[in-house]
């Protein structure tokens, strides 16, 4: 359990977050969205300590970070920027930082095995590929077994597997109890990874809900439809007052209209249907609370 | 709901108490010994110490004026090799992002500062007591064997040169790593402690007599020199300006690593990481 209170992070003239308060709870992902600059790093790197609130204040399991007592044990973080030394071998970075919490010797053969650097565990870390890189990350992270952990960017410079991977460990790590929270700036892959958001503009927060929610409330939500006739089906979805957007692959996005309504209509008028997805958008919700975040504080100021 | 969730046992690792001193020691030690930085700067000491101690004592003619002084001329290059490692304890932290790690582990920040006090501070007074022993016995060696003029041990006043190059080192290094944790940038740091232990000395030398008098006792580099030369216990030096002496210079230099130290520790604690 994360809790933020009214955190603020000013750089000189810049706030970089302003009075953000949200909670991330034990037992499911949660997703941290904002697009890049929105100040997702330096609220992670609050939470870990490493940068210094200048008000409001962040607890984990209701400590503040700087008073737990064996922090790897109780947090696992993964930062967006580097935090090994390159000339340390992925062995020694974690066995320096096992030794710091007292954690046994063998977890750091456990992790490395686990996140897949058995092969390359005596090589040093500048000599790894940014995937490979993030794999160590991870593996420091999960170091000390800890219930709550928080992963900035995770799947950056992964390939489809190792993304994969990822979304699989992050499910499998908050399907134990614990508390999973993942920042991105990636709405296609939040959509996939998180059960809930916590989703941030400017510093500030836009939305707290689970992802099914804040997708639903999109009213830029469209069906795709392919159908024999398109032209027919068109314009009859046009005179029910739904708007249709050709696409260049020669699909339709209809907006406007439910599947269920799109499918009764063509039934009726005999038109074969050869596809109907509902493309539920996590980037047009995004994209949509974001430009109205923006709007609002042009309008104010 | 909670963290209760995830089985405690399955979490190994020692329970209660919480994550000390000692545990940051053992994490620095570990660090410090796997970067290839300490074995080079470390072996380019060792060849300082020794190489240019048997350089200075195997050649050269006529009589030599203060032997033990003589043999541990490598001082000079060592207290920059070891100024060099002292720097890296902390400014690599920095460059490379691992200070991120290492603050995750212990959020503490002025214990992260002790555990390296600790760690490059005995590391660097073993090796540079060692190396200084190792270099005055070679080089009274060296000097004996071409039947020049040598030093004893039990000779005044050289027990305490020799003993105290080891610990003026030790002390430079620490005052080295405290730049470093102000400074934060590996050029920026190692460029300072150059300034301060080599070009400082230039700088007052060319003040006008009077200042340079009043000035030049204070600088590391001077109480360095005094430190390896036997005859100057009377607090004086090659005829010149007024000198501490050896005891109370290092006293001195001990007080500024700690000022410095603490001006350290306390940006540590303040500044984002």
């Amino acid at each position: 359990m994360i809790e933020a209170r009214g955190l603020t992070k000013r750089f000189g003239d810049v706030v970089a977050v302003d009075g953000l308060s949200f909670d991330v709870r034990p037992g499911r992902v949660t997703g941290f969205l904002g697009p890049n600059g929105s100040g997702k790093s330096t609220t992670m790197r609050m939470i870990m300590g490493l940068d210094l609130a200048d008000a409001g204040t962040v607890t984990v399991g209701g400590r503040r970070y700087h008073d737990l007592a064996w922090p790897l044990r109780e947090v696992g973080g993964l930062l967006e920027a580097k935090a090994i030394h390159p000339g340390r071998t992925a062995r020694a970075h974690l066995r320096g930082l096992a030794r710091a919490n007292a954690i046994p010797r063998r977890r750091v053969d456990e992790v490395i095995e686990l996140v897949g650097l058995t092969a390359v565990a005596g090589k040093r870390a500048g000599k790894f590929s940014l995937g490979m890189s993030q794999r160590l990350g991870i593996a420091a992270a999960l170091l000390g077994d800890p219930p709550v952990l928080l992963f900035d960017e995770p799947v950056n410079g992964l390939d489809p597997e190792g993304i994969r991977w990822v979304r699989t460990l992050c499910k499998h790590l908050a399907g134990e109890g614990r508390t999973v929270f993942i920042s991105s700036h990636l709405m296609a892959e939040m959509s996939l990874t998180a059960d809930h958001l916590v989703v941030i503009g400017k510093g500030r927060l836009i939305a707290e809900m689970p992802v099914q929610e804040f997708v639903a409330r999109s009213s830029r939500q469209s069906v795709t439809v392919r159908a024999r006739t398109p032209e027919e089906l068109a314009g009859a979805l046009r005179g029910a007052g739904a708007e249709v957007l050709a696409q260049p692959d020669g699909s339709m996005a209809v907006t406007g209209a439910s599947a269920v309504d799109i499918g009764e209509l063509a039934a009726t008028m005999g038109i074969a249907l050869h596809e109907l997805t509902p493309v539920a958008s996590l980037e047009d919700a995004f994209m949509e609370l974001t430009d109205t975040a923006v709007e609002f504080r042009g309008a104010a100021s | 709901m909670t963290a209760a969730a995830v089985p405690a046992a399955r979490r190994g690792g020692a329970t209660g108490g919480r994550a000390g001193l000692a545990d940051a020691v053992g994490s620095e030690w570990i660090k410090f010994w796997s970067v290839r930085s300490t074995g080079w700067t470390l072996a380019v000491t060792l060849v300082a110490m020794l190489g240019i101690g048997a350089l200075a004592t195997a050649t050269g003619r006529d009589f030599v004026e203060d032997p033990t002084r003589r043999s541990l001329i490598g001082f000079f290059l060592a207290q920059l090799t070891l100024g060099v490692l002292g720097v890296l304890c902390m400014s690599a932290e920095y460059g490379t992002g691992s200070i991120r790690s290492t603050l995750a582990a212990m959020p503490r920040r002025p214990v992260v500062l002790a555990a390296k006090i600790l760690v490059l501070g005995a590391v660097v007074l073993v090796v540079s007591e060692v190396l200084s022993f190792a270099a005055f016995f070679m080089g009274q060696a060296l000097l004996s064997g071409t039947g020049r003029n040598n030093a004893a041990l039990g000779d005044a006043g050289v027990a305490r040169a020799v003993v105290g190059t080891g610990i003026y080192l030790a002390v430079l290094a620490l005052l080295a790593l405290g730049l470093a944790t102000v400074l934060r940038h590996t050029a920026g740091a190692i460029a300072a402690y150059a300034g301060v232990v080599l070009v400082l000395p230039i700088i007052v030398s060319a003040l006008p007599a009077s200042l340079d008098d009043a000035i030049t006792r204070y600088l590391p580099a001077n109480i360095g020199i005094t430190v390896v030369t036997t005859t100057t216990t009377e607090g004086h030096l090659l005829g010149g300006a007024p000198m501490f002496n050896p005891w109370a210079g290092l006293a001195l230099l001990g007080a500024y690593t700690v000022a410095v130290l603490l001006l350290g520790c306390w940006a540590l604690v303040r500044r984002d990481a």
